[in-house]
């Protein structure tokens, strides 16, 4: 265990060559919430700890002609406090302060949430749904990676060695759109998802104009349901058009069974959590707010 | 392997120590600093019986590396009272007996001091919800929400 370095970067680069330099035994230190939880069980043993929170660019929040960029390690508590991001990605950001407790907020970030890879994060269905591009810095360059292509498998993303996740960048928002994200845990805190429902909408009038759609923790990694969002788009979010994008999210779905819920209850919740995500993102679109049980 | 020197501030003064790379700060506030007011419970961010505030933010210590202290504030639960004078929270949690066994209580009291530094007029459903993170095991939680409730009253109160 002794032989553990750690190593605080500077910049991107500096992270991106101590990263290279360990030759796939370096880890990132974002939050920690999940590398120092996955050291103590064993689950990993890194050579080397890069940590990122001394990179200006990694833990603030840019706004540039209405494009919101979040570094990678920026807590989530520290996004929830920012009003705008807030309005202008409600979904996003309720999704990204269900992580933990309010303990895990005050570290935990959207870029670790992302890298740790596991089907039932919390914020990637949001972020899915947001149409989120993830900024990936690596020994040969820099590459935006859509976050939907972003993980392979349960715990496996795209990232060569040497690359690092820097920020995400959440793309400039129409009128009239809004977004929401639902999940359903055995609890009412502190658990982990057994279907996670991102939702964002762009509406004209009454009518859907854009839709996105991810779904988290029913499939080896999140999805992102091209089916559901057609169903959507160009309704009034009328039955018909919401058991449809239900009915699709449903068959998107490659769950497995265990503890928190079967292959069929995943299956079908899957479909109830489109549908309300769904009318929370048009509630807001209508600035009828809908908000969580920690205060903001 | 070489130790790591840090550098930072707890409760105020200047303290430097020497740690492993894979230390965590808990680790070092309970075996280095001698500050064993912050316990481990479970060790892996579950039960917040670690809770400390680093740079004004209620974390685990637990989830801390300690070389990540390196030029930090971190206040612990051995800086809440001021001497014999204890915080409002802390005589309200002996007054209403909001603690049994104690082990959590420290935690509960930096993250209801967090909480009520933040929010000065939460709900109950507020209380319970930013306090899900710590956990007892034997007090029952309804003590100490109303304990936590009774506090923030009194101190807007104080506040007018």
């Amino acid at each position: 265990m002794s032989e553990i370095q750690y190593q605080s970067a500077k910049t991107v680069k500096e992270a991106v060559k101590y990263m290279q330099a360990a030759k796939g035994k370096g880890y990132i230190l974002a939050g920690g919430t999940d590398l120092l939880v996955q050291m103590k069980s064993g689950a990993r043993s890194p050579g080397v700890i890069v940590d990122v929170k001394k990179i200006p660019e990694m833990v603030t929040v840019t706004e540039k002609n209405g494009s919101f960029t979040i570094g990678a390690a920026t807590p989530a508590a520290v996004l929830g406090e920012n009003k705008k991001l807030r309005k202008t990605w409600p979904g996003v950001i309720e999704a990204c302060n269900l992580i933990g407790s309010t303990q895990v907020q005050g570290r935990a970030s959207a870029g670790g949430n992302l890298c740790n890879a596991s089907p039932a994060a919390d914020s990637v269905p949001a972020l899915v749904a947001a149409g989120c591009i993830v900024n990936v810095a690596g020994p040969t360059g820099k590459r935006k990676i859509p976050v939907e292509e972003f993980c392979t498998g349960p715990g496996k993303t795209s990232l060569k060695t040497g690359e690092i996740v820097v920020s995400l960048t959440l793309p400039k928002r129409p009128k009239n759109s809004s977004d929401a994200y639902l999940r359903l845990i055995p609890r009412t805190e502190m658990d982990i998802a057994v279907v996670g429902v991102g939702v964002s909408l762009t509406m004209k009038g009454d009518t859907v104009a854009d839709a996105r759609v991810g779904l988290g923790a029913v499939a080896p990694t999140v999805l992102l349901v091209k089916d559901a969002a057609k169903a959507l788009i160009g309704s009034k979010l009328d039955d018909a058009a919401l058991d449809a994008a239900a009915a699709a999210c449903s068959a998107a779905c490659n769950p497995i069974n265990d503890k928190r819920g079967t292959i069929k209850y995943r299956t079908k919740i899957a479909g109830v959590l489109l549908k309300r995500s769904a009318m929370i993102a048009r509630d807001r679109i209508n600035g009828i707010e809908h908000r969580g049980h920690r205060p903001v | 392997m070489a130790k790591i020197h840090v550098n930072t501030t707890i409760n105020g003064a200047p303290t430097e120590f020497l740690c492993d790379a894979n230390q965590t700060l808990l680790d070092v506030l309970r075996d280095n600093l001698g500050l064993t007011g912050s316990k481990e419970g479970c060790g892996s961010g579950d039960c917040g019986a670690c809770s400390v505030m680093v740079n004004g933010r209620l974390v685990c210590s637990c989830l801390v590396l300690a070389p990540e202290a390196q030029g930090m504030k971190i206040e612990t639960i051995e800086g809440m009272a001021e001497g014999d004078k204890l915080h409002p929270l802390q005589k309200k949690f002996v007054e209403m007996a909001a603690l049994q066994c104690g082990i959590c209580t420290p935690g509960f009291l930096i993250a209801s001091k967090a909480l009520l530094e933040k929010y000065p007029n939460p709900t109950e459903d507020e209380v319970r919800y930013w306090l899900a993170g710590n956990l007892c095991r034997c007090t029952g939680y309804d003590k100490i929400v109303t304990a936590v409730l009774d506090v923030a009253a009194e101190m807007r109160e104080s506040a007018r």
